[in-house]
């Protein structure tokens, strides 16, 4: 699959908290049906940035632009227009847990559309059976394991056919064959829905497995250290901090 | 151009293809469908679909797509997904996937009956979980008389002072105007039989043996009884409770007994405090209001108010600071492992909290009027 058109254009962001600049002049594409992968050492800002990605938190300096269009200097309504264009799965799945699996599903759909409430409940369950939680509607988010927490936020993540989807370190907290087996529908989804997939993790399998393109965020520098396909940058990365990242080694030396 | 599905037969009469032509999406609902469950019945045995005219698709069309994929199955109708755009067959597949379903389902309609035996049997859930903490707190307060309780010395002085000095504004606030709101109420009756100056009796005698106490209690139940049941919950959440008992420490010694040991230590103190601002409220109406002399109103409170009176008030305020701190604690240390369940610990406590202190306030009453105190 050939991706050329770019969704997300990041120009010279910085990312800060109040003073203390976490990154800076980080500029990258993504591009449309992608699956975009942000790397780094823990702390280094990769949860930031996804953070202001999906339009949670304003850039201390530089541009996010969707489709051309510049996120920040858009008006309130125009801004919450384009993130509804955008799904979340948060690493915990950041289930309401008042509400069942199927109300965490259909409220989406219940605030942005006019869909009558059988055909809203009939999407919450074809979105339950693309994620194999069909049957499990009416289960409570604390009834239920912390992987299939993980598969109801992304069928309510993707309750509205967005665009993008972005993910928050899906693999942590999930064991070998969960993990695999959540790389594997992220790739059917990809595959099946079109949409394009960002997602912060520093699982190298997931990485390998799923990055078309990725980003490396340094912890010392405050900057990105390269970007590009993981499995080029292993081999020919500038940066010897990435090579040993990516080839989860402590000796690769310049 | 609108989304159109036309049917079409073959010649021999067992073939239906559907042709699917402009955008099927959720903005271009509703779709108008040929009546396929009579087209599917008419001898047909095996469905195509045609979408080369299809412009767009989402997940409307895959509900569509999905039903009549399942109502032909379940007529034996072979389906030939080759037509549809590779997307929909992925996402089609995706769905046909078996899950597993545990036996428990969460279901949230029950019967009338159903309900009753739920709401009893939470009920005998809970009395045996306030048996078992208070025999816990018991054991606790055993093994800090010994010596033998593991807990931080500064935890239990910031409680102290979290719940002592820190509840002072609000206690002062609502005592003044308790006192206040007796004195005016009691001084309108009074005053048709000239008896202006027993307004002094009223509020002195209320205050001590029961507004005082009472109103203390009630605030802290709120203020600081929700704050344990909302902090010990949230704990719970994070698992830090679980932390503590893996490094062999008792939660109970290090979370609770601090705690109520705070709360019943000041709350008494916050009594007599809430005592006094009280008889002062009452003083104000009785000065300003009632024209009594204040050396006047002073006097007819001393002679109005007896020691006894007063330990009245001061045995009852340790009791809600224990049923206060009791509460708390108990819906907090078994509070559930999610966010809302923090929320319904909290509720849980203070409405628990308030109903224990007016059913032991009815009791005391009635208690100390038969000892004749």
């Amino acid at each position: 699959m050939t991706h050329s058109e770019a969704l997300i254009t990041v120009d010279n962001l910085t990312m800060a908290y109040g003073d203390f600049v976490l990154q800076k002049e980080l500029s990258f594409t993504i591009r449309k049906g992608s699956i975009f992968t942000i790397m780094g050492e823990s702390g280094c800002g990769k949860s930031t940035l996804l953070r202001h990605l999906t339009g949670l938190k304003r850039p201390a300096a530089g541009d996010i632009m969707y489709n051309g269009i510049n996120f920040w200097k858009q008006p309130l309504k125009k801004r919450v227009q384009l993130m509804q264009k955008s799904g979340v799965l948060y690493q915990s799945g950041a289930l309401w847990s008042s509400m069942t699996i199927g109300e965490n599903v259909a409220l989406p759909l219940q605030q942005f559309t006019d869909l009558t409430e059988d055909l809203i409940r009939e999407i919450v369950e074809i979105k339950l059976a693309l994620v194999g939680l069909k049957g499990f509607s009416s289960y409570l988010p604390s009834a239920i394991s912390g992987g299939m927490k993980k598969r109801a936020g992304l069928a309510r993540a993707i309750a509205l056919d967005p665009e993008i989807v972005f993910f928050d370190e899906p693999s942590a907290g999930l064991d070998p064959i969960s993990s695999k087996m959540l790389d594997d529908l992220i790739l059917e989804l990809r595959d099946s829905l079109g949409a394009t997939i960002v997602i912060v993790t520093h699982e190298l399998a997931s990485i390998f497995a799923l990055a078309d393109d990725s980003i490396f965020l340094d912890t010392e520098t405050r900057t990105m250290l390269a970007t590009g396909n993981p499995r080029i940058l292993a081999k020919n990365s500038d940066s010897s901090k990435v090579r040993q990242f990516l080839s989860r080694s402590t000796s690769v030396r310049d | 151009m609108n989304p159109e599905c036309v049917s079409q037969i073959n010649d021999d009469g067992d073939a239906l293809s559907l042709c699917f032509s402009g955008p099927w999406t959720i903005s271009t609902l509703p779709f108008s469908l040929p009546d396929v469950p009579s087209l599917l019945t008419d001898g047909i045995s095996s469905l195509y679909f045609n979408t080369d005219r299809l412009e767009q698709w989402d997940s409307a069309f895959l509900v569509e797509i999905s039903a009549i994929t399942e109502m032909a199955a379940e007529l034996g109708i072979t389906v030939v997904t080759d037509g549809l755009p590779d997307g929909i067959r992925k996402l089609l597949r995706l769905t046909r996937k078996k899950t597993v379903i545990p036996p428990s389902s969460n279901s949230l309609e029950s019967g009338l009956f159903e309900e009753i035996g739920k709401q009893s049997l939470a009920l005998v859930k809970e009395s045996v979980q306030m048996l078992t903490f208070t025999g816990d707190i018991f054991l606790a307060y055993i093994r800090f008389f010994t010596g033998r309780a593991r807990y931080l010395k500064k935890d239990f002085t910031f409680f102290l002072f979290d719940c002592g000095p820190q509840a002072l504004p609000i206690i002062t606030l609502i005592s003044f105007l308790v006192g206040f709101t007796l004195a005016f109420i009691g001084a309108v009756q009074l005053k048709m039989f000239g008896a202006d100056i027993y307004v002094a009796n009223l509020v002195g005698l209320t205050m001590t043996r029961e507004m005082g106490p009472m109103m203390a209690a009630i605030i802290m139940a709120g203020r600081t009884g929700a704050s344990y049941a909302a902090q010990l919950g949230t704990m719970q959440v994070n698992e830090e409770v679980d932390a503590l008992q893996t490094m062999g420490i008792n939660p109970l010694d290090f979370l609770v007994l601090p705690r109520m040991t705070a709360l019943i230590l000041m709350m008494p103190l916050l009594a007599i405090c809430s005592d006094f601002i009280g008889i002062v409220g009452g003083f104000f109406i009785g000065c300003f209001s009632l024209d009594i002399s204040p050396i006047l109103y002073y006097e007819q409170t001393i002679k109005a108010v007896h020691l006894n009176h007063f330990l009245v008030g001061m045995i009852k305020s340790v009791v809600f600071g224990y049923l206060v701190a009791f509460c708390g604690c108990l819906k907090g240390m078994n509070c559930g492992r999610s966010a809302d369940s923090v929320g319904k610990a909290t509720t849980s406590a203070v409405v628990t909290s308030i109903v224990l202190i007016v059913i032991t306030d009815a009791g005391f009453t009635f208690f100390f009027n038969v000892l004749g105190i």
